[in-house]
């Protein structure tokens, strides 16, 4: 297991927006009359992401508030679960995924990429702009070796794929998520060797799936409400905290 | 090889619609009201009869474990609770179904509710998964508004959905850890019994059932419990996701029929392994919990992609997440990144997981650059014993597994780098290798 503690420097208050407050209240509402409780990572990932990508004591201590539950409750659960950063991060912050079948495929490659181009794991470079991390699998091994930035995953990558991505990401640009070679998400590259047969998908007598697709794959892309894409800009960490170790 | 009129996941790659009108034209949601209509004892019977086992890991029976549940109510609602906490490592087929045919999964969902009488359904995402949650949100909309789902739908049984999600733990893939972690605790798994269809979420009575395992059951129920188990072997039925990763020339999710033999799955879905099959070095079956299987006439060669196949080569189906290594490959240190992995990701509730972790990778990183005595691989194998069994959760199993695997099949040449490090010792003597990291 992590040893994961709040960093030194904290900001001295947080208060939920009130669109965050309505959106927290309509998830505690999801769960049965008294099991509030329930909602409690929902909301700090919620706090998260109003704070800019990491967890404040303050933000802990509103959603313990909230929710009714004893801090140390929520304490508890912002340091066990390893997504919720206890200091700041970058703007774009890069999760390397460096368990073995991305080791196998080439992630060490990639992590000396990220040293040379953003610097030491856990330091967030001088601008506020990216900070990186090695992570445990995420989960899109056969798109090995992957990194995931802020939501999206970039999969398939080699040092040049990645390089061009931060570079990218630095200049504004909005790279595609997904594999960066040519192949459809976790299909072999070359093409798929299954689901060939036309006649699959004329189906039911319904019509063809070739007509007007109605939820095309980037549909669910665009924004979350307030959440999941960091438009806003992003609030200063606390002085003298970048030398700050931030996890373990 | 199985036809693709069989296949299950039918948009398993993303080229179609992902939305109601495209499940729809691939087949889902039809004749759904006649399914409920058969009757709990009729769906659990049917699913049953297929013969279909967990597609989480554990391979423990689906029709089995819905009929654990009460069948008489006794005034605590009863849950149906989905685990979508897909982080094993070589695992990714989950991720696969939620964001490119969410609605087996949502239908998948309804059908097993009513089989167990639970009006109220969480699925647990795990929190990196933020796009594959967004498809499975909008698509849990999409049924909403179609009362396909919710109050008074069309089918005639109360149901709700509600998409939850974790934040980064591996643990919350354990049943009873994931139902603690969405009762808003940190996901500590519980002892058993109570088992969770007595005493589960909140105290009342709940079944976890994988991803997969759902999303298969419309079509078991629509195309007949005898075409599932006319697929693969007796006791292995059915189709299932695998996902090829790895030292392959073309790694890929792929279905297919159980039992299917490893060569023909790597060779005919993934391009063969990198530089040939002679070339291959040892085979994870099943994701990184279970033993590995080195290549040979009566290992690899030979291996039947089941879980009776995976069981005779002293390994285990898992999740089928197949991690291929060629000869390049540094097996010792890939071995010591899966104890750092589990090292990270236990609980550190027991004290032989939390301790342990941390040991055998240490202990194994030194004995990767050969810095170790010969002795230690017998106390390492010593303590991946005392380890496995004696921990609340399967977790601790999970990571003695690959290291015994390792122990079993690569003793050899943990001792050749033992052999060379000590041959390349400077003239002042080696010093004595376990004393600069001692064992703490």
């Amino acid at each position: 297991m992590s040893v994961r503690r709040l960093t030194e420097k904290q900001p001295a208050s947080f208060a939920f927006t009130p669109e965050n407050l309505s959106w927290a209240k309509a998830q505690i509402g999801k769960y049965p009359e008294g099991r509030q409780q329930s909602a409690v990572i929902l909301i700090l990932w919620r706090a998260q992401e109003q704070c800019g990508g990491w967890l404040p004591q303050k933000a802990i201590e509103a959603t313990a508030d909230l929710l009714g539950m004893a801090r140390i409750r929520v304490l508890e659960v912002a340091t066990f679960y390893t997504m919720f950063n206890l200091a700041p991060i970058g703007r774009f912050h890069v999760q390397l995924c460096g368990t073995t079948p991305c080791m196998l495929r080439g992630s060490e490659e990639l992590k000396k990429v990220c040293r040379r181009m953003i610097g030491e794991e856990n330091h967030v470079t001088a601008d506020g702009a990216f900070s990186w991390i090695e992570v445990e699998c995420l989960g899109a091994c056969v798109n090995a070796p992957m990194v995931q930035i802020n939501v999206d995953y970039y999969e398939d990558l080699t040092p040049e794929s990645l390089t061009r991505i931060i570079n990218d990401l630095s200049a504004g640009r909005k790279p595609k998520p997904g594999p960066q070679v040519d192949r459809i998400n976790s299909a072999p590259i070359g093409g798929p060797t299954t689901l060939t047969d036309p006649a699959l998908f004329v189906g039911n007598g319904k019509g063809s799936e070739a007509k007007a697709p109605s939820g095309a794959d980037s549909d669910a892309k665009k924004p979350g409400e307030a959440a999941n894409l960091r438009d806003a800009p992003m609030p200063k960490p606390p002085e003298g905290d970048a030398t700050d170790p931030r996890r373990n | 090889m199985l036809a693709d009129k069989d296949r299950i996941f039918k948009n398993l790659y993303g080229q179609h619609d992902w939305g109601l009108d495209g499940a729809r034209r691939r087949g889902a949601w039809e004749g759904t009201k006649d399914i409920l209509a058969r009757g709990r004892d009729a769906i659990i019977n049917e699913v049953k009869a297929s013969g279909q086992r967990g597609r989480g890991g554990a391979g423990f029976a689906t029709g089995l474990k819905w009929s654990f549940m009460p069948k008489q109510s006794d005034g605590r609602p009863h849950y149906l609770v989905v685990n979508a906490d897909e982080s094993e490592p070589g695992t990714c087929k989950d991720r696969e179904i939620m964001r490119h045919d969410p609605h087996l999964l949502v239908e998948g969902c309804l059908i097993a509710g009513a089989a167990m009488a639970a009006n109220t359904c969480y699925i647990y995402v795990r929190g990196e998964f933020i796009r594959e949650r967004e498809h499975l949100e909008a698509a849990v909309q999409q049924a909403y508004d179609a009362k396909l789902i919710g109050k008074n739908n069309i089918h005639g049984f109360d149901f709700d959905i509600i998409v939850h999600h974790g934040a980064g733990a591996y643990i919350c893939g354990e049943e009873t850890a994931l139902l603690e972690s969405l009762e808003g605790k940190k996901g500590m798994p519980r002892l058993k019994p109570p088992f969770p269809a007595n005493m589960g979420l909140y105290g009342c009575p709940t079944t976890v059932n994988n991803v997969e395992t759902i999303a298969q059951v419309p079509d078991i129920m629509r195309r007949g419990a005898a075409w599932f188990a006319s697929i693969g072997r007796p006791n292995n039925t059915g189709t299932k996701l695998y996902c090829i990763s790895g030292h392959v020339d073309r790694p890929c999710n792929v279905e297919e029929a159980m039992g299917i033999p490893l060569r023909e799955l790597i060779e005919r879905h993934a391009g063969g392994v990198r530089g040939g099959w002679d070339n291959l070095l040892a085979v994870i079956p099943g994701g990184s919990s279970m033993p590995m299987i080195p290549a040979g006439a009566d290992q690899a060669d030979t291996l039947l992609m089941d879980f009776d196949g995976c069981r005779d080569k002293k390994s285990a189906l898992g999740t089928a997440a197949v991690i291929v290594m060629d000869k390049t490959a540094d097996i010792v240190r890939a071995m010591a990144r899966i104890s750092y992995f589990y090292k990270h990701e236990s609980c550190g509730q027991c004290t032989p997981c939390r301790e342990g972790m941390g040991w055998m990778w240490r202990v194994l990183t030194r004995m990767a650059e050969g810095r170790a005595h010969k002795r230690e691989i017998d106390l390492l194998w010593d303590v991946t014993m005392q380890i496995e069994g004696h921990t609340i959760c399967a977790f601790g199993d999970g990571a003695a597994w690959p290291v015994q695997g390792l122990l079993r099949h690569f003793r050899p040449e943990i001792e050749r780098r033992i052999d060379q490090y000590t041959a390349n010792a400077d003239s002042t003597g080696v010093l004595d290798p376990a004393v600069a990291e001692a064992a703490e």
